[in-house]
Parts: C-alpha cells; sequence; structure tokens
C-alpha cells in the first residue's frame, strides 16, 4: 500500500480534529466539574478489529490515552460472545479489570459502520461524580473489595440497534447519590459520540473508506517507526529505579514499584517484576492502566511521540500476574491515581540515568483526593470533592513549575470561589508552600498550603493521598520535595491520620479546619551547583528560607542580606555535593 | 471649497503604521504607509498623518488600534505593580487555576507580572453570600499602601476574595490606598471586573494595573504630539471588543486594548463585507508566523469571554473571537522523526524569514513555496522591504529538506507544503464555523494582511466556502476598522442564584439602569452615534453544571417575569446541545450589558475604482505557475486598474503594492462595486 505523503499528513490532522472535537463537545455540556473544569475524560477513534488506538483526542486526560483501547477490546471480545455489534449499538461499562482505571471512570462505545461493517469505534470515557459505594466521590481509602467503591457495571448496551434502553439509565441513577449529575454527564457523553460519527462519516464521504483505512494503518506504522528512532539514541544496558507508596489504607506498610529498563538496539523492555504483590486496599492497578502510566511517562520524556498504538510496539513490558500491577477482580483499584503517579515517577527515574538531557525530575506524585461531605439545614446532602495540586520536578534547562497539575491529567483546580459559593466551606489559605520544592542545581516547583474551614454544623472528611512517607526524589543528583501532610482539627486538637494521608470519614464540626500542604517537585542537579543568585532570588521571593539556603544549597547570607562569597566557597568545598 | 474634515483611523504594526483617512467633508479617503517608530510609536503615528494632512485643525476625530498594551504584555514590560489581597491569598496570581503550559512535557515556567514581596494581605473577609464576615482594617491597608509605595511601585491592584458578591471591603481598601498615596494608577479588582472565579478576576485586574502606567504615558505623548500640531478633536481606541473607548477610559481600563490591534481588522472586515452585501464571513490574517481567523455571521463579529495572552496571563473581558494557529508565511515545512511532513509550528518568522530573504534561513517555509510555484513575482515582493527575492534559495531549501527525502520533484514537494499548510488553516476554519455549529457554504473568506489572498482560492476549495473577498487594500485593513469601528461598553455582575429564588422584575429592572449609567459614559465622550443599541444576556447553566450558555434578554414593557428568563434559556440550550435536561433547576451565574454607540457608516463606495479598465488593458503579461500537478501559464494583472465588473478566469494572479492574489485553475473573480475582488468556482 502506498499513501501520498500529503495525504497522510491531512488526514492526520483532519482525524484528530476529529477527537479533539469530541472532548470539546462533553467539557462544554458535562455537568460535573471534574470533567467540564477538570477534563477528566477522554476521547478516540479505535481500531474495528484489534480496538488499538489509532487517534485521540489532544484535550483530554492524558492516562486514558493508552487505557482506552483496552475498553474497546473488552467491548469487541463481549460482544462477539453475544454475536457481534450492530449499527446503533452503543455499549457503556465501567469494569475497571475489563479496560483500566476506576469505577468512576464510565466508558461508551460505538461503532462506526459503513456498508452494513465496522469501520472503526469511536469511544469516549468520562469521570463520573458520584458511582456509589462508602464514600461520596469513590476515593475510599478503606476500600478492600472494588464492591465497596461504587456499583460495578460489565459492558452492557445503552443503545441496542439504535434503541435508547432508559433501564439501564435507571439502574445507573439509583446507584449514585447524584442522580442528575450522572444524567447530565451521561447526555454529554452521547453528544459527544453522535458528533464524533456524524464528522467521521462525513470524512469517508470525503475521501473515500479505503483511503482513511490506509492512513489509519500507515500512522500507526509510523508511529512505532519515530518511537525506535527515540529508543536508538539511547544507550543500551539496563538501569533500574525502584520508589515507593506510603502504604495501601488497610495495613501500614510501604508498596514498592520497582522498574528495570533495558534499552537493547531499538526496542525496551520495561520489567516490573520486583514490585509489590497485590495489596489489600485501593492502590493496585489493572495490567492496562499499567502499560498506559508507561505510555504517560515516555511521551513527556520524549515529547512528539504519537498517540496511537505504534509506539508501544517495540516496548516489551514485564509485569507479573495477579500483582499490584496487574490486579484481577474483586481487589480495590479506586486509587488507581497514586499507584500510576508513582510509576510514572519510576520511568522518570530510570530514564534520567541514561538520558539527563531530556529528563525531568519527578512531580508532587499524588492526586490528593479530598472530600467533605455533610448535610445542610434543610437536610439536602452536600459533597464537595476535589483534587489539588503540587509542585513540577526540576529539569536540565530550569526549575520545575510552581502549583501545576499531575503528569496524568490537564485537569485545572476549581476556583476557591466556585467552592465557597457551592458548599459551605471557607478557605482560610490557598498559598505556596515555602521549602517545598526538592534543592537542585534546579530547584523543584513548590506545592501549595490549602486551609478549609467547615461553616455547617459537621462534616464527614475523605482524604486519598500519597507522599506522606517517601518524599517526590530529584534526579541527576537533585533532592527531594517536601512530603504531603495532612492536618485536621477537632474539639481535641490538631490531628494527622495514622495512616499519613489516607482517612475515611472523620467528622469535623463547625468552624474546625483541615489543613493539606503538598509536595513540590524533586530537584535536578547538585544544590550546590546552583547559582548563588538564584539562591538569593528564591529567598528575596520567599520560595525557600535562609536556612535551607545554607544548608541545602551551601550559600552563606550576609547581614546586609547579600551572598558572603566567601563563606559560600569555603562552605561549598568543604562540604562537597553528595 | 469647504474646509476639510478628516476622521483618521491609526494602526501600528510592528514594521508599519497604516493610516487611513477620510475626509468627511468630500467622501474622500487617502491612505499612508509609514516606518513605525520603536521606542516612541506616537511619533510615527504624527508623521504618519502629517504626510498627508497639512492642517492638524482640520481632523475632527483620530481613532486608534494600539499594540502598545499587547507587546508590555508579552514583553513583560509593564509597570512595578503591587496587590493588596485577602489574609492567605498572596499567591492566587501566581498559582494559577493550576494548569501547565502544555500538555506533555512537564518544563513548563510562569513567572507572575507581579513578584511576590510586592503581593501584601490584609485582614478583611467577605463570605459567599456576601456577609462581610472581617470588615477590613483600613489602618493596615494604609501601612501596606505605603510600604508599597516606598518600594519603587507604580501601580497597585486592590482584590479581595468574593469581592464579587460584596465589594464593600474593596472599595473602603481602595479609598485607603489613594488616602496615603494619591496615584492614579490604583485598580479595584471588582470595578475591573465583578465576576465570580478569583484567579481570571485578579489576573485581569492586576494585568489592568501593570499596564495602567505604560498605556497612559503613550496616550498621554500621543495627545501632546497631535495638539502641538494644531489638533484639537477627540481621540478614540479600539478595545479588544471591537468597540471603541475614549482615550480617558483607555488610561483607566487599558486591559481592554489587550487585543486593539487585531481587533480593529475584524471590524473592517465585517463593515466592508457588509456593504458588498457578504452576512457571514471568516476573517484570514496571515501573517509570518501565525494565521488568525475569525468568525462573522449575521454581520456581528464572534466574542470570547476571556483569552489568555501568554501562559497563566488571562484577561477576562469580551474580545473579538481570534483563533490563531502557527501557520504562516515562515513556517518551516519538515518531516517528523517517522518521516510524516510537517507545516510550523516552528517558524522562521520574517527575520530571517523565509530561505528566499537570503537572510540565514536555509529551511524551506510557506513562502518559499509560493516563490517556487509561480505565485509570488520574486522581483516584486510585497512590504518593500527587500528589492527582491532569491527563488533559487528557495528551490534549494525545498529540494534539500523535502523534495530528495520524499522522492518527489521540487515542485512537487513545494505543492506538498501548500496542500499541508492550506489543511492547517482550512481546519482552523472548521473550527470556527463547524464546530460552532455554522455551515461553511454559506461563508465567504476574507484575506486581511499580506500573505492571506494566495491562498482563500485554495480555502474555497477544501473547506467548501461559498467565495472568498479580497478587500480593496488588504494591508491597510485595521486602519480602516478603526473608522469603521462603533463605540462601545460592556458590563457585567455575578448573580450566582438559582432561577426560582431570583426577582425576575427587580433583576430587569437593575440590568436596564445598568444599561443607562453605561449609556450615559457613552455620551459624555462627546461622539455623534447614529444611533444607540443595547444588548442584555444573562450567564445561564442547569444547577450542577460549571459551563455557561450565553441567554439573550428583552425587556418587556411589563417588566421581566421569570417564565421569559426560563424560556429564553431553554431556546439558547437547545440551540446549543440539541436536548434540554428535565426536571433540573437553572442558575442564572451572571447579566451582561453592551452598550453599543454606532457610528455613522462609511460609504464603501469610496472604494469603488475612478477610471477602471477591462481586464485585458490590466493584464501585465503571464508567469509560470505551478497548482495541481502540473505548470501553467497564469495571466498577470494590475489589480487597483480593474474595473467595476472586471471577470478574470484562473488561473491568474492579480497584484498590487500591498498583497498578491492567486486565483486557482477553476477558480473565476470578478471586481464588485466596492472595489473588491470576488472569487467563486467557476461555472
Amino acid at each position: 500500500m502506498t499513501i501520498d505523503p500529503v495525504t497522510l499528513a491531512i488526514l492526520k490532522g483532519r482525524l484528530e480534529q476529529i477527537a479533539d472535537e469530541m472532548d470539546a463537545t462533553l467539557f462544554r455540556s458535562a455537568f460535573n466539574p471534574i470533567i467540564a473544569e477538570a477534563h477528566d475524560a477522554s476521547h478516540g477513534i479505535y481500531d474495528a478489529r484489534t480496538g488499538d488506538t489509532l487517534v485521540q483526542g489532544k484535550s483530554g486526560l492524558p492516562i486514558f490515552v493508552g487505557v482506552m483501547a483496552f475498553a474497546v477490546k473488552a467491548v469487541i471480545e463481549k460482544a462477539a460472545k453475544q454475536g457481534g455489534v450492530n449499527e446503533g449499538d452503543v455499549w457503556i461499562f465501567n469494569d475497571p479489570y475489563d479496560g483500566g482505571t476506576h469505577l468512576s471512570d464510565f466508558r461508551l462505545v460505538k461503532p462506526v459502520f459503513r456498508n452494513g461493517e465496522v469501520f472503526c469505534y469511536l469511544a469516549s470515557v468520562g469521570h463520573w461524580h458520584d458511582v456509589g459505594g462508602n464514600v461520596p466521590g469513590n476515593y475510599n481509602p478503606a476500600a478492600t473489595e472494588c464492591f465497596q467503591e461504587g456499583m460495578l457495571i460489565p459492558p452492557v448496551k445503552l443503545y441496542d440497534r439504535g434503541e435508547f434502553r432508559q433501564d439501564i439509565v435507571d439502574i445507573l441513577s439509583s446507584n449514585s447519590r447524584l442522580p442528575l449529575s450522572l444524567y447530565g454527564d451521561l447526555n454529554g457523553q452521547i453528544n459527544a459520540l453522535e458528533l464524533g460519527e456524524k464528522r467521521m462519516n462525513a470524512l469517508l464521504e470525503e475521501y473515500g473508506d479505503a483511503k482513511v483505512a490506509d492512513c489509519m494503518a500507515e500512522l500507526t506504522a509510523r508511529a512505532a517507526q519515530m518511537m525506535r528512532a527515540q529508543i536508538s539514541k539511547l544507550p543500551s544496558g539496563t538501569v533500574s529505579a525502584e520508589d515507593f507508596l506510603d502504604n495501601d489504607g488497610i495495613h501500614d506498610a510501604p508498596l514498592k514499584i520497582a522498574l528495570d529498563l533495558t534499552i537493547d538496539g531499538d526496542s525496551m523492555v520495561m520489567d516490573f517484576s520486583r514490585s509489590s504483590p497485590a495489596c489489600a486496599g485501593p492502590v493496585n492497578i489493572s495490567r492496562a492502566t499499567a502499560i498506559a502510566a508507561c505510555y504517560v511517562a515516555l511521551k513527556h520524556i520524549f515529547g512528539d511521540v504519537p498517540a496511537n498504538a505504534g509506539v508501544l510496539e517495540p516496548v516489551e513490558f514485564r509485569i507479573e500476574e495477579d500483582s499490584l500491577l496487574s490486579v484481577k477482580a474483586p481487589k480495590p483499584v479506586g486509587g488507581y491515581t497514586e499507584t500510576i503517579l508513582r510509576l510514572i515517577d519510576v520511568v522518570f527515574q530510570a530514564v534520567a540515568q541514561i538520558a539527563p538531557e531530556p529528563a525531568m525530575a519527578c512531580a508532587y506524585g499524588t492526586i490528593n483526593a479530598l472530600s467533605l461531605a455533610g448535610h445542610r439545614a434543610n437536610g439536602q446532602r452536600w459533597v464537595m470533592f476535589s483534587f489539588f495540586g503540587g509542585g513540577h520536578g526540576a529539569h536540565g534547562a530550569g526549575d520545575g513549575l510552581n502549583h501545576g497539575n499531575a503528569p496524568i491529567s490537564t485537569a485545572t483546580i476549581p476556583p476557591l470561589e466556585i467552592l465557597e459559593a457551592a458548599y459551605p466551606v471557607r478557605f482560610t489559605q490557598w498559598a505556596l508552600r515555602p521549602d517545598s520544592g526538592g534543592a537542585g542545581e534546579f530547584r523543584g516547583g513548590l506545592g501549595a498550603v490549602y486551609e478549609i474551614e467547615l461553616l455547617e454544623k459537621q462534616a464527614d472528611v475523605f482524604l486519598f493521598g500519597e507522599r506522606g512517607r517517601f518524599a517526590p526524589p530529584g534526579v541527576v543528583g537533585g533532592g527531594a520535595g517536601a512530603l504531603n501532610i495532612f492536618h485536621y482539627q477537632q474539639a481535641d486538637g490538631e490531628h494527622v491520620p495514622p495512616m499519613a494521608s489516607k482517612i475515611v470519614g472523620v467528622h469535623i464540626d463547625r468552624s474546625q479546619r483541615l489543613r493539606l500542604e503538598t509536595p513540590g517537585g524533586g530537584g535536578y542537579g547538585h544544590a550546590f551547583e546552583r547559582n548563588p543568585e538564584s539562591v538569593t532570588r528564591d529567598l528575596r521571593l520567599g520560595y525557600i528560607t535562609a536556612e535551607r539556603a545554607e544548608a541545602d544549597y551551601g550559600v552563606v547570607i550576609g547581614p546586609d542580606g547579600s551572598v558572603d562569597e566567601a563563606a559560600t566557597r569555603d562552605l561549598r568545598t568543604r562540604e562537597p555535593a553528595q | 471649497m469647504t474646509r476639510p474634515a478628516y476622521v483618521i483611523g491609526v494602526d501600528v504594526g510592528g514594521t508599519f503604521t497604516d493610516v487611513f483617512i477620510l475626509d468627511e467633508a468630500s467622501g474622500q479617503v487617502s491612505t499612508a504607509k509609514v516606518p513605525s517608530t520603536r521606542g516612541d510609536q506616537s511619533k510615527g503615528f504624527v508623521e504618519g498623518i502629517a504626510s498627508r494632512v497639512e492642517n492638524f485643525a482640520d481632523i475632527s476625530t483620530v481613532v486608534h488600534g494600539t499594540t502598545v498594551g499587547t507587546n508590555a504584555l508579552l514583553e513583560r514590560k509593564g509597570a512595578r505593580t503591587g496587590i493588596i489581597t485577602t489574609d492567605g491569598f498572596r499567591d492566587v496570581l501566581e498559582m494559577r487555576r493550576r494548569d501547565r503550559p502544555t500538555t506533555w512535557g512537564l518544563k513548563g515556567a510562569f513567572t507572575p507580572v507581579v513578584e511576590r514581596p510586592d503581593r501584601v494581605e490584609v485582614s478583611e473577609r467577605v463570605l459567599a453570600d456576601g456577609t462581610v464576615a472581617e470588615p477590613v482594617d483600613v489602618a493596615e491597608v494604609k501601612a501596606q499602601a505605603e510600604a508599597l509605595a516606598k518600594s519603587g511601585c507604580e501601580a497597585v491592584c486592590v482584590f479581595f476574595i468574593n469581592g464579587y458578591a460584596n465589594n464593600d471591603n474593596e472599595k473602603r481598601a481602595v479609598e485607603a490606598v489613594r488616602s496615603v498615596w494619591p496615584n492614579a494608577y490604583v485598580t479595584a479588582a471588582t470595578e475591573i471586573l465583578p465576576e465570580i472565579r478569583e484567579f481570571e478576576r485578579l489576573s485581569t485586574a492586576t494585568l489592568n494595573a501593570y499596564l495602567q502606567p505604560v498605556v497612559s504615558s503613550y496616550l498621554d505623548k500621543l495627545e501632546k504630539g497631535l495638539e502641538a500640531r494644531g489638533f484639537g478633536g477627540d481621540i478614540l481606541i479600539v478595545q479588544s471588543n471591537g468597540g471603541v473607548m475614549s482615550i480617558d477610559m483607555a488610561k483607566s481600563y487599558p486591559v481592554r486594548t489587550a487585543l486593539s490591534g487585531p481587533a480593529a481588522g475584524v471590524i473592517a472586515a465585517t463593515a466592508i463585507a457588509k456593504a458588498a452585501g457578504f452576512d457571514n464571513i471568516i476573517t484570514c490574517d496571515m501573517g509570518g508566523t501565525s494565521f488568525d481567523v475569525s468568525l462573522v455571521a449575521d454581520n456581528e463579529a464572534a466574542l470570547a469571554a476571556q483569552t489568555a495572552i501568554d501562559f497563566g496571563m488571562v484577561v477576562r473581558t469580551p474580545m473579538i473571537e481570534i483563533t490563531t494557529i502557527g501557520a504562516g508565511g515562515g513556517s518551516i515545512a519538515s518531516l517528523d522523526a517517522s518521516g510524516l511532513l510537517q507545516v510550523g509550528p516552528e517558524s522562521a518568522g520574517s527575520d530571517p524569514g523565509p530561505a528566499c530573504y537570503g537572510l540565514g534561513n536555509e529551511r524551506p517555509t510557506v513562502t518559499d513555496a509560493n516563490v517556487v510555484l509561480g505565485r509570488i513575482n520574486p522581483d516584486r515582493p510585497i512590504g518593500g522591504k527587500l528589492a527582491r527575492l532569491d527563488i533559487d534559495a528557495s528551490r534549494q531549501a525545498i529540494d534539500t529538506h523535502l523534495a530528495k527525502p520524499l522522492g518527489l520533484s521540487i515542485e512537487q514537494a513545494a505543492e506538498a507544503i501548500l496542500k499541508l499548510a492550506n489543511a492547517k488553516m482550512a481546519g482552523a476554519i472548521r473550527l470556527v464555523s463547524i464546530e460552532k455549529g455554522h455551515d461553511p457554504a454559506k461563508f465567504s473568506a476574507m484575506p486581511f494582511g499580506g500573505g492571506g489572498a494566495l491562498h482563500t482560492g485554495a480555502l474555497i476549495k477544501e473547506v467548501g466556502l461559498a467565495s472568498a473577498l479580497v478587500p480593496r487594500f488588504p494591508g491597510v485593513t485595521s486602519a480602516l476598522g478603526c473608522v469603521v469601528a462603533d463605540m462601545r461598553h460592556d458590563r457585567v455582575q455575578t448573580v450566582n442564584r438559582l432561577l426560582d429564588q431570583v426577582d425576575a422584575a427587580e433583576l430587569g429592572a437593575e440590568m436596564i439602569r445598568v444599561g443607562d449609567e453605561t449609556e450615559a459614559l457613552l455620551e459624555n465622550a462627546g461622539v455623534a452615534f447614529a444611533r444607540v443599541d443595547r444588548v442584555a444576556e444573562l450567564d445561564m447553566l442547569y444547577l450542577g453544571q460549571t459551563h455557561t450558555v450565553n441567554v439573550a434578554i428583552g425587556f418587556p414593557e411589563t417588566g421581566l417575569t421569570t417564565q421569559d428568563i426560563r424560556d429564553a434559556f431553554e431556546t439558547a440550550y437547545r440551540e446549543s446541545y440539541g436536548r434540554l435536561l428535565e426536571g433540573i433547576p437553572m442558575r442564572i451565574m451572571n447579566y451582561r450589558i453592551a452598550v453599543i454607540g454606532r457610528r455613522p457608516k462609511l460609504d464603501m463606495a469610496v472604494f469603488a475604482p475612478v477610471d477602471g479598465k477591462p481586464a485585458e488593458d490590466c493584464r501585465m503579461g503571464t508567469r509560470r505557475v505551478f497548482a495541481e500537478g502540473e505548470w501553467h501559464e497564469a495571466a498577470v494583472y494590475e489589480r487597483l486598474q480593474l474595473a467595476v465588473g472586471a471577470n478574470i478566469v484562473g488561473p491568474a494572479l492579480l497584484e498590487q503594492a500591498d498583497t498578491t492574489i492567486f486565483v486557482d485553475p477553476g477558480l473565476d473573480a470578478v471586481v464588485d462595486g466596492f472595489g473588491n475582488l470576488v472569487i467563486t468556482p467557476g461555472a
């Protein structure tokens, strides 16, 4: 097959535009802020036979880019048992073992038919506000089975040959604390798929089915070629990195994620065999999710890798069955975000050893899913649910970004004025956290301090966070960012959760406060190599304190506030960077 | 002979200052193009006018589209500014909305325009429902203001959390600041934007304060420069929303000029198209590095509620919606690691510029492809910067970087560059039309600026547009836009209540009152209007949603009712999303009022060619042009000499000082009664 290079480039743009437009439609019409504001959703176009990702929207959640293919595969397999898919079908499900991530993410999959045959699949995934389970918002750190995390829906038909099945929606609605939100988001996802189908058909009419199919195959082949070119630039050999999760929320013991990364010419082996076995709590992930996380990490490092299945063709994954990174039902998976963030950190640390130039230090590494829930004076239930930010890792060309979003998402944080208008809380602080960025020639970005006061009579507090025991590491000799710290007030004083950053259903009363201090990013390069002028600037801006200037950076500040050059030189040579 | 009465539009760009002069007494128009004066733009401005106008006392109005504000933001050259804010929130500006500049790669950086030590906190707190939980400590505000002044700040922004719900504390603080620090550059955040969302409000207000000293001093110089020449008329400034404001308003609200220059171009395009009988156009402005498109439906330019001038530099005031993609004349064509052809986003800009400029860039650009394919006359480059273009350098660049690796001829590779560039531009046009629910077949492309007219023919074919409309002077469109722009002021106020809890009659009365106040502002400017229009809108949503839809509201004599609002919302929602959501309460987030003083219309017939000649008499010869895989012998015409009704069949090239127009094979072009060239698919 030959396809001319111009048509190929043009069709690539047109296909991407279809996926982007599906994203935009859902973001505009979704109900819950996790989709509308935080863009915790994604859309793409998938292979008719294998379900492999052909094209993915650019504005959705990065982690879904890799994982959606598994969702489409799950539908293809299920449908095969029932005699195949039909024109007008739309499948819906959230089974995390069969298509990745966690129960909050509902997937809709729709075949696009041409002349009676499936030409491709379109899929939409979005994070719903509440899908039942023990904890409003579904981040249940104490879950030991997925049944405590929410309803689990296997692939079923929402539309059967064009017929809308209200029964399905009734089942979903009666299992959610926020059925209206669910209904609104579901409608948004249907809108997105309908629009995608319309655009896809228009494109096929314009270019012809065969040409578009050829183009899709060629783009996959080229993605593989591109990835091989990237891998070839790396030195052959094996490097290893390990990092840890604080605990699983049930047993207070660290969980290891270990990577042995082997480069062999133009192919790569990512071996996670030395990682911990499956755990009792909800930080397990499915194999699909683990692979998707690797994809996200590689794309952050290598940049122009396209969003399609070809990219993973030269990469071999070794992940033990029934382990932390390849779990089976009904082990809980609700906190999957924490595990994939750690997995990405491990990939960053391994790659930095062989490719320091494109590498970055670890970002803050926890989603910090905080929910506050209670009832208003009129009896109405309220659930405030949000994720919080932290610092990005430093890199070879500069300091990390202060208060960024997690590497797995492009989510923005809701405005505090919107939260205060919607829920009975008031923020008493929303600030950068000094001394939280990892020291280094380039400093990690700063984390944040958020302090929240309750204005209603009482509320239950749930937090699903990480990095309370193991700080975000630096790379190439850089220091770690600060730990994640959570405090809550009760009548008898201030407390920290026994499991570091995880608590379930702690009661607080009116006027009592919560305080979340998030990690900064790791540093890059030895801190003693940092330009003293940059250190004094950080001091002047309050990014670091004078104690840290001296202790971490070896920069001595004189009484007039400027660098004492002699003392600095002395200190830096006396205590060489470790 | 009666004395002339000039209305003058001036657009200052990076390279040239364009002047458009209308003599209202005689109806005559003239234009001037002079080099922009870096450092003090007002010099080139005054000289540009002086090159055409003898007596400045004959000028009644000067209207100005300025990039002084835009440039100060992009180059971070505003004034040292302080922020006085609620205790606990000094980092809101720096924390943004917890985002990052690019999805992939975590190497973004952000430097706020106000440094951390210049952001100070005072005790005060207002809750979301407007309750004052803690009155502002005025003494503390004074002390902080004095400290900021002493440390060298020139401007200050006062911003309190939930000020949109109740700005009593903020007002008292502003008074306190002024009492100890008499300063024209004090911005109250809620005065700029009384709208919920703290970061967006603070960012907009801070950028306003940051720009005030810079923009004010520029406008002062401009006033003095004009007055020194005997000018005694009005100076109006184009806002990003496409309307003009008085020079005094511009000094108080400089952030509203953030997209002043491009907005003027869109306004001109709208006016030209309307006169020519085209209600729906998509403007296409192709520069060295970017391609900007805007949608004008039913003669109204689409407005966006906010834009980011740069990462984290959010301005939330209504602005003409301009979608920018990285495809300009200087965009570089290359092969990616998988051998896939790409155009942009990397650009050679105008310096070093395309390979044919011979200024150091050896990689092929879109302009090089146009040169190689005969569409640009290498002996007559537009803009007047270079004497001629080096066609061999263009061929060399394309051959080395694309043709050889792809196994194509140089012409085929050059055409591939144009096809891909056109496809990207077509994508931008689809984005602003199809994605917003408009049928492109009902739209015409209007190129302005220097480069667009080479590509519009291809865009007609690629997107299925009805036609293209090339104005007579594409190069001075923005200056013309200044002359035809209406005066416009926008107001917004957050309501944030359920529809059922709102007293609709009272809300309606308040909106009318705010409209009256705004109209009084318009009248104070001393400008004559043909009429004044008002637009009233509500931002509404279903309870639980976060994105609003714009709901147009009318005011019945008998007073606004809840049912009126409900009906209007349902109409708007159905239009946007197709289906209503039953049984979910509706919320009113904001109300918006726009008051528009319509200025007397310029008769576009002044652009009709005088003593025009039939096409064959304007034919200067032929040039070989490569299109659709083969060479054509295309006729070349002197565009400005063509008479009304002159008809040209593609392939053809039309040349004039400020642009070159390519009529693709299969397209026809005709000169209309206003001097525009209308290009349509051939019969």
